[in-house]
């Protein structure tokens, strides 16, 4: 018995969280029956976010109000993804600063003169030209509008 | 070579890049409970309102200025704080976050310093829209030199401290109260001495700066003459104490309201403690009345206690600051402020019991502690709390201008029109 005692040598570990927390949990269990077939073809869970935003640092989520852009599928209270990094490339829908306001366009370039145009149903929305005597930037492109369909 | 990235009026930019309107405009950010100025933008500068000075002082010029003013929004600050640290780390593997607004790297090994400088400082202002200054030296302490000049004399926002004679001639401009690490009490001592200038202090002889300024004076001595002593820390090491204060909205008086208030801090302190997975060895308490009122007497109370064994326990911790501010608080004072700090802080796997100190509960806290906080994260701040948290808790601090939390909470998202 003592002898036993001797042999068995004690080790301390000391345990850190992050290695438990990697531990993953089967997703069928451990229980008795069969192990799910699907086990060995595990994915990646599909992740919309990393889809929607390619540059994290750069991407703010914005909420468009009004009805200007309504014929280029962006509707009142829809959830805009907004990359500040991207240089605008003519026909991306930006979100501009003009004279201090935001306002949410179609950025149309043409032989360097900039056209701000709203996309409405009905014609009751200007388009905004850029001239010297506004103020303008583009403040981010709108890479994708997320629309609640209930 | 050592480089310091600064964002501009940091707080103040933050703002700015939600609200359009407000460039070139003046604002001002005020501190916890709407109490002091403690962010200005360029504009507010020049017309003299003052860094820390109470919001009341500058009321003047706010008024016939039309001064934008915000409450400090630090979900905001925070998160933009994150964003630029991360696009520098991308651009330099040494870096160290110094503060929330400024970060070292090191740019040894960097062949052209003023691209890197400028590429920095156009990626963070592309993706950020928070305008960064950089300063380049051989030191840290002459990168903050150096930084401190950029945004002054600058037009691109970037300043290389590279020759004898550019160092000497910035040192002159430098005031000493300006040097890093050099705080107001020493700026006193030395301009009594008639050093006004950093390049005054260079010339002091160094036994005198140890004498007068321990150790530390004499490594800030050291690195402007351009000998580094202070190294890049980059791996941040483990918080020795984490502090929770603030100063309340409301005059209170009562023992009930300071015991919300300090079992709130308390609890607070415990989860942060547990995020950083430690424990505590003691806590302290601290009650004290407003300073600035005469009328009202000052009384400002303090104690600390050791727990027989480091603890992360919210229910440890707060039980321990309630007995502690049972024992200091005294009747008749109208308190302005308190605050509740843990510290000797130690991994928590590495505790060694105490040998009376056999808790036959702690695994059963430890679990209902771990869900507390999941809770919490997953749902809410203060989902679930500590009764003697209070429930109305209306001695919460003003924050009567604060701008929405555009990038961390779902309603409170920038909304444009279009």
């Amino acid at each position: 018995m003592s002898s036993e005692f001797k042999k068995e040598q004690i080790i301390f570990y000391s345990i850190e969280d992050e290695s438990l927390k990697k531990l993953h949990i089967y997703e069928s269990g451990v229980s008795a029956g069969f192990p799910s077939p699907a086990d060995d073809y595990l994915d990646v869970d599909l992740n919309l976010h990393k889809y929607l935003v390619k540059h994290p640092t750069a991407t703010f989520f914005i909420i468009a109000k009004g009805h200007s852009m309504e014929k280029a599928g962006i509707s009142d209270s829809d959830l805009l993804v907004v990359d500040k990094s991207l240089e605008p490339k003519n026909k991306d829908i930006v979100v501009a600063i003009v004279n201090g306001e935001f306002t949410v366009k179609r950025y149309l370039i043409s032989r360097g003169s900039i056209c701000l145009k709203a996309e409405g149903l009905s014609n009751d929305y200007p388009d905004i030209n850029i001239t010297d005597s506004i103020e303008f930037e583009v403040w981010g492109v709108v890479t994708h509008t997320i629309h609640n369909n209930r | 070579m050592i480089a310091l990235a600064d964002c501009n009026n940091f707080y103040a930019s933050c703002e700015r890049v939600f609200n359009p309107a407000l460039k070139n405009k003046a604002l001002i950010v005020l501190s916890n409970n709407d109490g002091c100025v403690i962010a200005r933008s360029n504009e507010s500068k020049a017309i003299g309102i003052q860094m820390g000075e109470p919001v009341f002082k500058a009321r003047k010029l706010i008024e016939k200025n039309n001064v934008t003013v915000f409450s400090t929004n630090f979900a905001l600050y925070g998160d933009m704080s994150k964003r630029v640290m991360s696009l520098l780390s991308n651009m330099s593997p040494d870096i160290e976050i110094y503060s929330i607004d400024e970060a070292f790297m090191d740019f040894s090994g960097i062949k052209n310093y003023l691209r890197l400088g400028l590429e920095m400082r156009d990626v963070v202002l592309k993706h950020t829209g928070i305008p960064i200054s950089v300063g380049i030296a051989k030191t840290k302490t002459l990168a903050k030199v150096a930084n401190h000049f950029a945004k002054r004399h600058t037009k691109k926002d970037i300043y290389i401290l590279d020759s004898e004679s550019k160092i000497s001639s910035v040192l002159k401009l430098m005031p000493v109260s300006k040097i890093w690490g050099i705080g107001s009490q020493y700026a006193k001592m030395l301009n009594s001495y008639g050093v006004k200038s950093a390049s005054d202090f260079i010339l002091l002889d160094e036994g005198w700066v140890l004498k007068k300024m321990t150790i530390a004076g004499l490594k800030m001595q050291r690195e402007l003459k351009g000998e580094p002593c202070i190294s890049l820390d980059t791996s941040p090491s483990r918080k020795k104490s984490i502090c929770t204060s603030r100063s309340f909205g409301v005059k209170v008086t009562q023992l009930q309201v300071l015991k919300e208030s300090i079992s709130s801090h308390a609890a607070r302190c415990a989860e942060k403690l547990r995020l950083e997975q430690g424990c505590a060895r003691y806590v302290s308490v601290i009650i004290k009345t407003n300073p600035f009122s005469e009328l009202d007497g000052y009384y400002h109370g303090y104690k600390t206690m050791n727990f027989n064994t480091p603890t992360n326990d919210t229910m440890d911790i707060v039980g321990a600051a309630e007995t502690l501010l049972k024992s200091i608080y005294k009747k008749g004072f109208i308190y302005k402020k308190s605050g509740v700090i843990i510290g000797d802080i130690i991994p928590q796997n590495q505790i060694q019991l105490n040998m009376f100190d056999v808790d036959q509960n702690k695994a059963k806290r430890d679990s209902l502690n771990s869900a507390v906080d999941f809770i919490n994260k997953a749902i809410g701040k203060d989902t679930v709390y500590i009764g003697s948290q209070g429930i109305a808790r209306e001695w919460q601090l003003k924050r009567e201008k604060l701008s929405p939390c555009y990038t961390t909470k779902w309603n409170d998202l920038l909304t444009v029109r279009c």
